[in-house]
Formats: structure tokens, sequence, C-alpha cells
């Protein structure tokens, strides 16, 4: 966190929701409390059946919590229908009207508020300006592409200045190019808007280029929260290192511990500083993660692991090295690539790992 | 050399394919002349003809059939005066039949939008039960019916014994009782097209405008409405047009004195031996179908200018 006080726009407190009884009986969120701060882009992470599309739509109102409280700036809305939040949802499929035109959607939720009609149409003049879709205001939303329906479902939800906009796997059903371009335009309009941004996805690098925060999600939990940054160097559990981006874990012994830091013993014997998670029980066996890009090839009986390259993939950017290690397991390093470089090491050779400073992170589970 | 055979012989297998497409079309073509376009054309004819003594028709022109449609000649006072009594039947018929189109849609759009919402599953069961009537004869159907309603039928019966009522209310022979008979048999023709329409309908929607502060009563008039109007209209003209020519119906239910159309064109080939005149009110009766659709169709369109 950047450590300024925010207000919290929404709160969730003890939230369980659980669907069906008896034997059917799912539990979809289970005890889940998170503050999301005003003017934030946060973002739920995970992968499909983890709670976050549930979270979300207890927020919007369309579901209501078994246990616990939804607050929206202060004010409990656990059981308030839709349509008395000022909350608004960009769905997966976007949900436009068929039976209006593009201007006609941008405006319904501003003429069901009772707006004037001077008022909705300065608005929804201003909306279609705000996400470039003017030209087509009188347009069908059948006569557009995916990518406009995108942005008039964008402007509809904003039109009405809601406190909290709700974005259900927006970009999802985009083809790459435009995904990309439309995480550019949801981070501008976050940030000409002010409004807070809740936005669901399972696509971690989505997560991890758009978020101010991201909670990851597993199992109706929330695992972790953080900024991108804390999410991926310092994962606190197996599920979110192996989740985001690619892992090394290995097995290790903690031989001394002093504050945030401590010394384990890896299987190889070396001993090296590891980052400890907050709240870490004392635990003897540990996990210690290190990301493939932290470490760097040495010559074999150097660095901290010693193996023998199994294989060599080249990626343009990067060359991935797959080292069996002596110990047993694999480990996987990124190399970048500079310019009319040449491989430095053939597959099957003895080599040894030599780790960056500080690039242990040890696994709260 | 080639290439000209070729192409005939292209132009032969597309001729031979649309050749086969028409055929397809023979026999509905056959039924419909022989069973539809046929009798139509018989109407017309006989509806300027001259009656026959003991029903029938004599071959020789006349407009009486039509005049009497609308005049009735006052045998007292030697002169035409304006056929009140075909004048109230027919707008006893058209009341009916809008009183019978507005309950139907009433009855049969919540329950249309309760199968909707079912799951894929329970809803083939819930549109079986729908069909369950039409397992029976229509004339048994109205006599059960006739059973419930009449005097000391099941409901003044339960309604005396709750006390709620000392006395049998009359429904039997009534309008009421016509239009209640009506909504009978023909909710399944409202509630089978709505359905239809309301199935392809995208729910997800209806979150779309809660989410967009939407109440339920805005919801359903400017969301669901709209989207399922194909629905409604083609359910409204499936129950307002054998309403307006209901027969058996009325028939049992209205007894002797509350006819409609059907039952005064029934009574001119029957007891009243006046055929023209009964194939001019049929064509009467056509005519008034196809205004009342025109109308109808023009302003659901109007409704949705620019739909779709």
């Amino acid at each position: 966190m950047d450590g300024s006080v925010r207000d919290i726009a929404v709160e969730a407190e003890n939230v369980s929701k659980i669907f069906g009884s008896g034997s059917d009986e799912v539990r979809a969120l289970d005890d889940v409390s998170v503050g999301i701060q005003d003017n934030e882009f946060f973002t739920l992470l995970g992968p499909s059946g983890c709670g976050k599309t549930t979270l979300l739509r207890l927020i919007a109102g369309f579901d209501h919590p078994t246990k616990g409280s939804i607050r929206l700036a202060g004010q409990d809305i656990s059981y308030l229908p839709p349509y008395r939040r000022s909350v608004n949802t960009v769905f997966q499929n976007y949900a436009l009207f068929p039976h209006m035109t593009v201007a006609q959607n941008i405006g319904f939720g501003l003429e069901m508020q009772g707006r004037s009609r001077a008022e909705v149409r300065e608005t929804v003049g201003n909306m279609l300006a705000l996400v470039r879709m003017e030209a087509l205001a009188n347009r069908r939303t059948s006569q557009i592409s995916g990518g406009q329906q995108q942005r008039v479902a964008l402007a509809r939800a904003l039109a009405p200045r809601p406190k909290v906009l709700l974005l259900d796997e927006p970009l999802s059903a985009l083809d790459y190019k435009l995904r990309k371009d439309m995480q550019i335009e949801l981070k501008r309009l976050q940030h000409e808007t002010g409004i807070t941004f809740v936005f669901v996805t399972h696509d971690q690098e989505e997560a991890l280029t758009m978020s101010d925060r991201i909670a990851v999600m597993s199992s109706g939990k929330i695992l972790q929260v953080g900024s991108p940054r804390d999410i991926y160097d310092r994962p606190s559990e197996r599920f979110v290192a192996d989740f985001i981006g690619d892992t090394n874990f290995l097995e290790a012994e903690v031989a001394g511990k002093e504050g945030a830091t401590a010394r384990i013993r890896l299987a190889s014997g070396v001993e090296v500083e590891a980052d400890l998670p907050s709240g870490m029980a004392d635990a003897r066996q540990v996990t210690v993660v290190i990301r493939p890009e932290h470490a760097a090839l040495a010559p074999a009986g150097q660095g901290e692991l010693q193996g023998r390259i199994a294989n060599i993939v080249y990626f343009g950017t990067d060359t991935h090295y797959h080292v069996d290690l002596d110990t047993g397991g694999q480990f996987t390093l990124r190399l970048q690539n500079p310019r009319g470089g040449r491989e430095l090491h053939g597959e099957g050779e003895p080599v040894g790992i030599a780790f960056e400073p500080g690039a242990l992170q040890v696994l709260r589970d | 050399m080639a290439e000209p055979g070729e192409a005939s012989a292209l132009e032969e297998a597309e001729a031979r394919a649309v050749r086969t497409r028409w055929a397809l079309l023979v026999p509905a073509m056959l039924v419909l002349t022989i069973g539809a376009a046929g009798p139509l054309l018989v109407m017309l004819v006989y509806s300027f003809l001259e009656a026959g003594d003991y029903g029938g028709v004599e071959w020789v022109f006349s407009t009486d059939g039509w005049v009497q449609v609308f005049y009735a000649y006052d045998i007292f006072d030697e002169e035409w005066v304006a056929a009140d009594a075909h004048l109230s039947i027919f707008w006893r018929s058209v009341k009916l039949s809008v009183v019978t189109t507005l309950l139907a849609l009433f009855f049969g759009f919540p329950t249309a939008y309760f199968i909707a919402t079912r799951s894929e599953k329970s809803r083939n069961a819930w549109l079986f039960l729908i069909t369950i009537p039409f397992w029976t004869n229509l004339l048994i159907r109205t006599f059960a019916m006739m059973e419930v309603i009449r005097n000391e039928g099941v409901v003044n019966s339960v309604l005396i014994g709750i006390g709620l009522i000392d006395e049998p209310i009359q429904i039997l022979y009534t309008d009421t009782a016509i239009a209640l008979g009506m909504v009978y048999v023909y909710l399944p023709l409202m509630v089978l097209p709505i359905y239809a329409s309301m199935e392809k309908f995208d729910f997800r929607l209806v979150e779309a405008a809660y989410d967009l502060y939407a109440t339920r009563l805005r919801v359903l008039w400017r969301v669901i409405l709209p989207l399922v109007k194909p629905g409604i209209v083609a359910g409204s003209i499936l129950v307002f047009i054998p309403s307006l020519g209901a027969y058996v119906t009325p028939r049992v239910l209205g007894g002797g004195k509350n006819m409609m159309l059907g039952n005064l064109i029934e009574l001119q080939f029957g007891q009243g031996r006046n055929w023209p005149l009964g194939a001019a009110l049929s064509i009467t009766l056509l005519v008034l179908v196809m205004v009342a659709l025109l109308f109808y169709v023009r302003a659901a369109q109007r409704g949705s200018s620019g739909h779709g």
C-alpha cells in the first residue's frame, strides 16, 4: 500500500454466501473481509469458481450475503435492492438493451433516476465523448462491434456517476489486440472519472497491469491483498505464488530468524536469506519461492544450487533454461536476451544457479 | 467446349432444386384450396343469392342477404329499420373477444414468465401441463365448466358453504360465463407464443435494468414487455380471432339468449333458413377480423418504431 489514508468506498465484513442447502450446499464465499478504498482500481483475481463473481454480485445487490455485511461509504447495503444503491455494473456479456439505441442505453440509468430531459441529454453527450462513440449515438446495439458494445456498456454504467463501478470480466470476450487497448482505456476512464473500480478477472496479467491493488481469491476466500508488486514479489501462500506468474518452489529448513527475514538451509546445504510473510507461524520445514528471472546461471560449482541443463527454450525477449537440480526437482530460469547474443550454454551441460540478493520469499503454508 | 455444358448442367440442377421446393408446397396448397379458398368463394357467391324457402339458395341475384346484415324488415310498419339485434350481437362479440383477450393476457403473461424462468428441465413439464386441456373434447370441457359455475355448482356451493353469500350468484347463461369459458379454452394459445418469446429473452437484461435504478414495474415496462412483444401480439391474435367466431362456448355457457356472431351465423343456416344472410354475416366476420388485425398490427408496430 502507498501509505496514504483514503476513505473506504466498499467494505465487506465477515461475508459468507451459501447457495443451496443440505448436501447440495455450496459455500461460494467463506468469511470474507476486505476494504476497497475510494478512487481505487481494485481487482478480484482468481480462477473460475473462486467466489470473485459472487462477491461482485453481493456488492451490486443481485444476491445478498448469508452472513456478514456489505457497506457502501459507511452505509450498510447488505439487503438493499440493486436499484437503491449507487453501484453500477459492466456485465461480462455487456447486457445492452437490444431495443434501444446506443444513446438510449447510456441514458437509461439517468432516466430511471428521474433526471431531467436536458440533464440526460447532456450527460449522454459527455459519456459518448468519454468513450469516443459520438458518431454511433443513434445506432442499434446490434449494429456495432464487440469493442464498441463494450464501450457503450462502460458509458451506460458510468453515466449515473455511481460511487463504485463493478466490472465482471468485461474484456474476456474481446480479441487480444482490443483487450490490450481496452486495458489502457479502462485505466484512463478510472483516472478521469475518479470513480472506484472493482474489477473481476481470472487473467493475472490483466490484474497486474491495471490494478492499484489486487485481492487473490481461491475457494471462497481472499488469500492475499496487496499492490501488484506485493502480490508478485511477496506471495504469502503457495496458491498465490503459483497462480500469478511462473515460480520455482524449493523445500527448505529454517536455520534462524531475524525480524522479517530468516536464514534458511536449502536441500543442497547452502544457507541463504529469505523474506518471511507477515503473521508467519514458527515452522522448521518451509517452502520458499523464487521467480525465474531473479536467478542467473553460474559456472558449475558456483551459486546456490547445482544442476544440469535439461532444455533451453528461446522466446525472443528472453530464453528459458530448465535445469535438473542435483538435489532433485527442476528449476526454471528466465534470462534476457541481448541483441546478437548466442547460446552460452548447451543442453546437458552442468551449471550453477546464482540467486539475486533478496529474491527468496518464504510461504506461509 | 466444356464450359457451356457445365453452365447448363448447373442451371438444370438449380432449376430442379427450385421445382422440388415448390413441389413441397403442393399438399398444403391443395388442402388450403379445398378447405379454405373454395368454401370462401361459395360463401361469397351465396351471399348474393336469394334464400330458398326451406333453406338452401335460389340461383337468383339478390342483395337481400347483405341488406339484412344491417337492416331488418319491419312487417308491421312495412319498412326497413336498423337490425339492432344483429348490431348488439356484433357489439357483444367484439366486446367479449376483447375482454377474453385481455383476461387471457392477464393470466397468460405471468404463467409464461413463470415457466420461462424455471430450469430447462422443468420447463418441459410445465409446458406439458399447459397442453392437458387439449386432451379432452372442447364440448366436454365446456359442459364441465357448466357444472362448476351453475347455481348448484362447485363455486356457488363453496361460497354459500363458507357463508360468503346467501343466494347463489347467477354466472351461467351470462356474458361473464361466456368470457370465463373462452378464457379457459384459449388461455394456452396466449401462454405458448408468449413463452416462446420469453424463452429467447435474455434475463440478464433484467439485472442490468435493476442495476440502472429501474424498479420492478419499470423493468417490466421498459425492458421485458418491449422485448417479448412479438409473443404478446401473436398470442392476442390467436385468442382474439377464434373468440370472435366462437360457437360452442357461447351456445353452452350463454344459453340461448346471449348469442355471439358464431351462433347468429349458425342460426341462419339452421332454423333461420336464410343462407344468404348467414353467408353475408360470415364474410362480415372475416372482414371484421381483418380490419381488427390491421389496426392491431399497425398499433403494435408503432409502439416499437424502428424496432430491430
